[in-house]
């Protein structure tokens, strides 16, 4: 198991500068895509072209008027065109899994820009400081849409069947022994964890962890208590042949200033291959760390107000797996 | 119950939704007497607060009658009046322990939104976006109002509805703003913005010790307000470039505070800036217009405060941070914490310092929620707030 911030004493920080591999919040994998900044850059230029293409579409003659056209029937119809063109490379690679292709259709669509402004310099009634302006800023767009279309992965990506690792933490206004009494009553952490289904005790340290799985089934494993120092540490790990093998640990540790408790959480995991890593990976989401963040905001919540906090928008409280489909934020029936 | 419901940009509609139900322990339930329309629910029907839902209801400032409570309520029984602050907070956390209630850590059940949009998350806020909870709103008959036992305060006095309706928001947010400038006698203080918040900064200003107010905006009926009934100067940007009136209004020096009560959709008077932005913005490339805060900067004096309550989202181009850093200006700033000022504000207006009914300019029915909307955001018939009762 990797060290941890955790597992040092309440004041090892001072004087340390902290070496990459021992800040490990987040989640680790070796399926990243080929540059980190790559994909949300695809995201950014894709609203990009929407709100370009809509203020083209909607409102040419302020938009010839910022990049210096004059506006004439035949300037205007050419900037609701293009207008609709940035529309088709925004929603491509807004709503494609491999944005690459569509990244390109905008290098391509930069050009044409390019070629159509450089017509208006020497035009009649055109300011030419704009149209220069204009073309500057399209050059400089260019070079991020090249940028990108190189960085980003060619093909979707892979399905992750490799050990994985969620590290996050939070500080709870109370005691680390408070904590840890809830948490070492395995049992309650369903009421926090919303992927489990039930933690059942079995006695002698061995617990039968059960997850909610995909339409109505569950996954069962056994775990055994591994570590475990009062106010300090729970750590577990399945037991040899889980059909998920996977471990974690909580630790507890004051926070500075006697300002309530911090809570690092650090979870292993692998997903094996076949319909059981599926239903694996769709538990823990598309995005694992927001997953387990939110899993301890609830036990922040319930150690704190005793309540899990719903609202009607989000009627089971926290739980970032249904954030992408909430309901209107209106009192609902059932 | 009737309910007005956000459908997408420019357009609410009151509809018929189930009567909202206890859902937490320490939750109430109130029947709402009176509503209002707040200027930050212009940023949601303009279109431009992310993580809106149609069928969403707006609305969080509100007071009623306590009709039902969850058995961990035991401040509040039912048929008491109580005025709701906006943001939810528990009063557990340490942000409410510190009393920044509009940080409460436990409050968002969609915390995990709200930090990717800011980084850290913040609290829970009543008809306000799924990036604050997404907690139905109070333009409606009914609402749920969770950790009743921290945020509503009990009306125990025969004042109208519309005295203390504003506690629940725009009265402490001009208050805190005025605060937040640590005013000492002799102050001039700026006010960007008088619309109502920007009132109550300004009357606010005036009651801890300011000397000379000066109001801007580029609404006559709104400045006059400000001169008439609020005792403030007023500037008119349409007609005089502000930082330059300002100097020569103070001597050269600017003012010791400047308060933004605009925020994200602030308007120009010259076009290109204001095109600039517009386009921007429109483009997502920016989701904050920052005019008036940009003008609130480079007006302050040197070493003075810029206090800002207008409401931002998300980022501002041209951010003047090299005058900010160079003059030593302070900035300060925060959503209200407004359980924080229920208390002392209510006092204030039993003692008559203040009656903050003076800025309602319509009332009207819940039904007329959607003309109430077009009419404050067109500024029609010289809106100023609108009161709406269900």
């Amino acid at each position: 198991m990797a060290t941890d911030l955790a597992h040092r004493g309440p004041h090892a920080g001072r004087g340390i500068d902290w070496p990459p591999d021992q800040l490990q919040s987040g989640i680790d994998t070796d399926g990243s895509p080929a540059s980190s900044l790559a994909g949300p850059l695809a995201r950014g230029l894709g609203w990009f072209s929407l709100g370009l293409g809509l203020a083209e579409l909607l409102a040419p003659r302020s938009v010839a008027k910022m990049i210096g056209v004059p506006p004439t029937t035949g300037t205007l119809a050419v900037t609701q065109l293009m207008g609709v063109r940035e529309l088709v490379h925004g929603l491509g690679i807004l709503s494609s899994d491999r944005p690459a292709p569509w990244v390109w259709t905008r290098v391509a669509g930069d050009a044409l820009d390019l070629g159509l402004l450089s017509r208006n310099l020497d035009r009649a009634g055109a300011n030419r400081t704009r149209v220069a302006g204009a073309m500057l800023a399209v050059a400089g767009t260019t070079l991020g849409d090249l940028y990108d279309s190189t960085q980003l992965p060619r093909t979707a990506p892979a399905a992750m069947n490799v050990p994985m690792r969620v590290a996050t933490s939070i500080t709870i206004n109370r005691s680390a022994d408070d904590l840890y009494r809830y948490w070492r009553d395995l049992e309650n952490l369903p009421d926090v964890m919303t992927h489990l289904k039930s933690v059942e005790d079995l006695g002698a340290g061995i617990s039968r962890w059960t997850v909610r799985a995909p339409l109505g089934s569950s996954g069962t494993w056994d775990a055994e208590i591994v570590e475990d120092a009062p106010g300090v540490v729970v750590a577990w790990e399945s037991l040899p042949g889980s059909d998920i093998p996977n471990s974690g640990e909580v630790r507890f540790k004051p926070a500075p200033g006697d300002r309530g408790t911090e809570l690092h959480v650090l979870l292993h995991y692998e997903a094996p291959a076949g319909p059981i890593g599926a239903a694996v990976l769709k538990l823990f989401g598309d995005d694992p760390v927001q997953q387990v963040k939110d899993d301890i905001r609830r036990f922040k919540q319930v150690m704190e107000t005793g309540q899990v906090v719903r609202s009607d928008g989000a009627a089971h409280g926290m739980d970032a797996r249904s954030q992408p489909k909430q309901r209107p934020a209106r009192p609902h029936s059932n | 119950m009737k309910a007005n419901c956000w459908q997408g940009r420019n357009h609410v509609e009151v509809e018929n939704v189930p009567d909202p139900r206890i859902m937490n322990a320490r939750d109430a339930v109130v029947k709402i007497t009176s509503t209002a329309i707040c200027g930050s629910d212009l940023h949601l029907y303009d279109g431009f607060m992310p993580t809106m839902q149609h069928g969403d209801i707006l609305g969080h400032e509100f007071m009623g009658e306590v009709v039902d409570i969850g058995p961990g309520v035991d401040n509040l029984k039912i048929g008491d009046r109580v005025v709701v602050p906006f943001p939810i907070a528990c009063g557990n956390c340490n942000a409410c322990e510190r009393e920044l209630f509009s940080l409460c850590e436990n409050s968002n059940p969609n915390a995990g939104i709200a930090e990717k949009l800011l980084g850290h998350p913040t609290a829970g806020i009543f008809g306000y976006s799924h990036m604050t909870g997404g907690f139905a709103g109070g333009q409606a008959e009914y609402a749920r109002v969770p950790f009743a036992d921290v945020g509503p305060i009990k009306i125990e006095n025969d004042l109208p509805d519309e005295s203390v309706l504003f506690l629940s928001d725009i009265f402490p947010t001009g208050w805190m703003g005025a605060e937040m400038c640590d005013i000492q006698q002799g102050d001039v203080v700026a006010v960007w913005g008088a619309g109502p918040v920007g009132q109550f900064a300004i009357a606010s200003a005036f009651l801890m010790g300011a000397e000379r107010v000066i109001a801007i905006d580029r609404f006559d009926y709104r400045l006059r307000m400000a001169r008439e009934r609020n005792g403030a100067e007023t500037l008119n940007y349409e007609h005089v470039d502000i930082p330059e009136a300002l100097k020569e209004l103070t001597g050269g020096r600017g003012p010791d505070s400047c308060i933004d009560c605009v925020g994200m959709e602030a308007h120009c008077a010259h076009t290109v800036p204001h095109l600039y932005d517009r386009a921007k913005q429109a483009a997502r490339l920016e989701t904050d217009r920052g005019h008036a805060l940009r003008e609130a900067i480079m007006s302050c004096r040197n070493g003075g405060t810029v206090s800002i309550v207008g409401v931002y989202g998300g980022t501002m181009d041209k951010f003047p941070v090299g005058s900010l850093m160079n003059r030593s200006i302070q900035i300060r700033t925060g959503q209200c914490h407004v359980q924080r000022y229920l208390k002392p504000l209510l006092q204030r207006i039993e003692d008559g310092d203040i009656d903050p009914s003076f800025v309602i300019s319509h009332y009207m029915s819940l039904d007329d929620a959607p003309l109430g909307y077009e009419t404050f955001k067109h500024k029609q018939d010289d809106c100023m707030k609108v009161v709406l009762k269900p």
